[in-house]
């Protein structure tokens, strides 16, 4: 394809330390070509997925979940009740995975640890000055530290669209790299870093494409669409550029980054169609919880009916699963 | 032709021999079919599945090709009655009274129509299906009268002793599948949908499967009655291929079983996996009947609420 001969020509990241050095890097990108990314998403939504490999997909995307609560009303209450979800999905069939981690806001994340310590559910926070990232950056430290220090095993940070928008690369670059830095740990692996680009203020799939090579040079080690507080969150065409760009930046980096679409996948023909794409564009080798997340609340009950759908032959109502 | 067509005439000259020549254009023109199609969430799509099944009148002349609805169409049809759920039960009394009459109102206005319609699938004499009409626009008016009685006549306070108020009202079940009558394809439809939504529920209806027409006409009654998309969703197609899935959907509150024939014990042990109401269809219904409370009762639950009384 085209777009991937652009990076591969260039050379290898030596991550510029000047504003125009970063900015060369970045317009050095090829363009995206809006109209065959739809009818790429258009194409690739039309693959049909039924019986065993459906049955298949919807376990692989169950696992996949980042399981979300990111309101201003969550309690410890429910940070337990969806943890518990969590673990167990479908308290009636055991048969079910666990979801990949649960997602809440810093000051919740020592109630999500307590409830998921010894699982193999990770803890994942928002931090920096979610979901806006307009605060000094000292604070937005502070933010990240804290969710670190209280056990957060993943940190999703965003970054200031402001800088990116006016053009300052540079101060996006340098705060991505401090945030990494303050995932850092001294009692244990250092948490992984997934980048919030949230597409939707950024203006065309151009500056998705640069935005998404700027995070990962910067030590990104997941990018991720949107906060779901902006629509439109994780389009299709959207994840198609980003999960086009970590398949060309492992081509040249060697590096493997993650892809995590979030906002708006609410069904399981949506989370199918995602799983098409990752494995039509990135690879086969993005099919992996470590490699592909899926952030979403809603997805995961519309997941397990259609489970349910498969095992039992008849369809579930949404009144046997719980609401959060 | 042209030129008779549009010169001015005087008026003192005798008519001229226009009308001999006027059929020509009309008879050229094209008919245009109406496509029966499903009525799912307010709208009209056919059949997801793209499937048709042609449907015949009484004596077996072809009528037209209805949808023939798939599985997934009852499912889709299911989400959008559960949607339309809260909205609807949450009107008040006397407004759903108002959109009932509304559709009486509407089929009057197309009463030409479902008479021929009822002609067709029948093969009655116009003055039966006429009667037939009549009596079906009559079942509007008489259950939206009945919408904002229902509570006075079902609920009220009941006796206690002790310091308390004890009150029952009754509200509706959820979303009724609805197997619609075989053989009375317009007023024994309207006869059993009517008293389902007139108490609030929403309606998954199967229509007729030998004469499915009239229910589509009835849609676009619907359609055009202030009825709000979803309330009502009607398929058309095979009954043993759908109600299977619609008595065994765990989110079906209930099930009309009128068109069910010999399903009806099937459906009935498939509907009790999930504890849904069901309504058995009676051995021989008269459609013209006043059927008073006797529809309107098993689609409704009774909230009974306790309240201590005094300083």
């Amino acid at each position: 394809m085209p777009d991937t001969t652009g990076p591969a020509t260039r050379a290898p990241s030596a991550p510029a330390h000047s504003n125009a050095a970063l900015r060369a890097l970045l317009d050095s990108l090829p363009g995206v070509d809006e109209a065959g990314v739809h009818a790429r998403v258009a194409d690739l939504a039309t693959r049909s997925v039924k019986t065993t490999a459906k049955a298949r997909a919807i376990d692989l995307a169950i696992s996949m979940v980042d399981l979300t609560t990111l309101e201003g009303a969550d309690t410890p209450g429910k940070v337990r009740a969806l943890c518990t979800k969590a673990l167990l999905p479908d308290p009636t069939d055991r048969t079910v995975p666990p979801v990949a981690a649960v997602c809440v806001y810093p000051d919740l994340v020592r109630v999500a640890v307590r409830a998921l310590e010894s699982t193999p559910v990770g803890v994942a926070s928002v931090a920096s000055a979610f979901p806006a990232g307009r605060a000094p950056l000292e604070v937005r430290l502070l933010d990240t530290r804290y969710a670190v220090a209280d056990g957060a095993t993943e940190i999703d940070m965003v970054i200031d669209r402001g800088a990116f928008l006016a053009g300052d690369y540079r101060k996006v670059y340098d705060e991505i790299v401090a945030v990494k830095e303050a995932c850092d740990r001294s009692d244990g692996p250092p948490a992984h870093l997934k980048v919030i680009l949230e597409t939707g203020e950024l203006a065309g799939y151009d500056a998705v494409r640069r935005a998404s090579w700027l995070a990962m040079h910067a030590g990104a080690d997941f990018i991720k669409t949107s906060t779901g507080k902006v629509s439109p969150a994780a389009t299709p065409a959207v994840t198609l550029v980003m999960l086009q760009a970590v398949r060309d930046f492992r081509a040249e980096t060697g590096r493997q980054v993650g892809v995590k679409p979030a906002g708006g996948i609410r069904t399981t023909k949506d989370a199918i169609r995602n799983l098409v794409m990752v494995n039509e564009t990135a690879g086969p080798d993005w099919l992996d919880p470590h490699w592909f997340r899926i952030g979403a609340s809603s997805l995961l009950n519309d997941l397990l009916m259609q489970r349910a759908k498969l095992t039992t032959g008849t369809y579930p109502g949404p009144d046997y699963y719980s609401a959060d | 032709m042209a030129d008779t067509a549009t010169a001015p005439e005087p008026a003192s000259t005798a008519p001229a021999p226009a009308p001999a020549t006027a059929p020509a254009p009309v008879s050229r023109r094209l008919p245009v079919h109406k496509t029966y199609k499903l009525y799912l969430g307010g709208a009209f799509p056919r059949s997801e599945s793209g499937r048709s099944i042609p449907v015949t009148s009484s004596d077996g002349a072809h009528l037209a090709n209805a949808a023939l609805a798939s599985r997934k169409d009852a499912r889709d049809a299911v989400v959008a009655a559960r949607s339309a759920f809260g909205p609807w039960a949450a009107r008040s009394a006397q407004l759903r009274g108002q959109i009932l009459y509304r559709i009486a109102e509407m089929m009057e206005g197309r009463r030409a129509h479902f008479v021929q319609e009822t002609v067709d699938a029948q093969g009655i004499d116009e003055a039966p299906a006429q009667d037939l009409v009549s009596a079906a626009i009559d079942r509007w008016v008489y259950y939206a009268g009945w919408t904002d009685k229902i509570a006075q006549v079902l609920g009220g306070g009941n006796p206690v002793s002790g310091p308390y108020e004890n009150n029952s009202s009754p509200e509706p079940t959820g979303v009724v599948a609805v197997l619609a009558p075989q053989d009375s394809p317009l007023l024994g439809l309207v006869s059993v949908l009517a008293p389902v939504i007139a108490a609030g529920n929403t309606a998954v209806v199967v229509a007729s499967e030998r004469a499915p027409l009239p229910a589509v006409t009835l849609a676009e009654a619907l359609a055009t009655s202030d009825l709000p998309g979803g309330v009502v969703n009607i398929l058309t197609g095979r009954t043993a291929e759908l109600a299977p899935t619609l008595a065994a959907h765990a989110d079906v509150n209930a099930l009309d079983l009128a068109g069910a024939g010999d399903l009806a014990t099937q459906l009935e042990t498939a509907a009790a996996a999930t504890l849904t109401r069901v309504l058995r269809p009676e051995p021989f219904p008269d459609w013209h009947a006043l059927p008073g409370l006797a529809r309107i009762t098993p689609f409704l639950e009774t909230k009974t609420v306790w309240q201590t009384v005094g300083r």
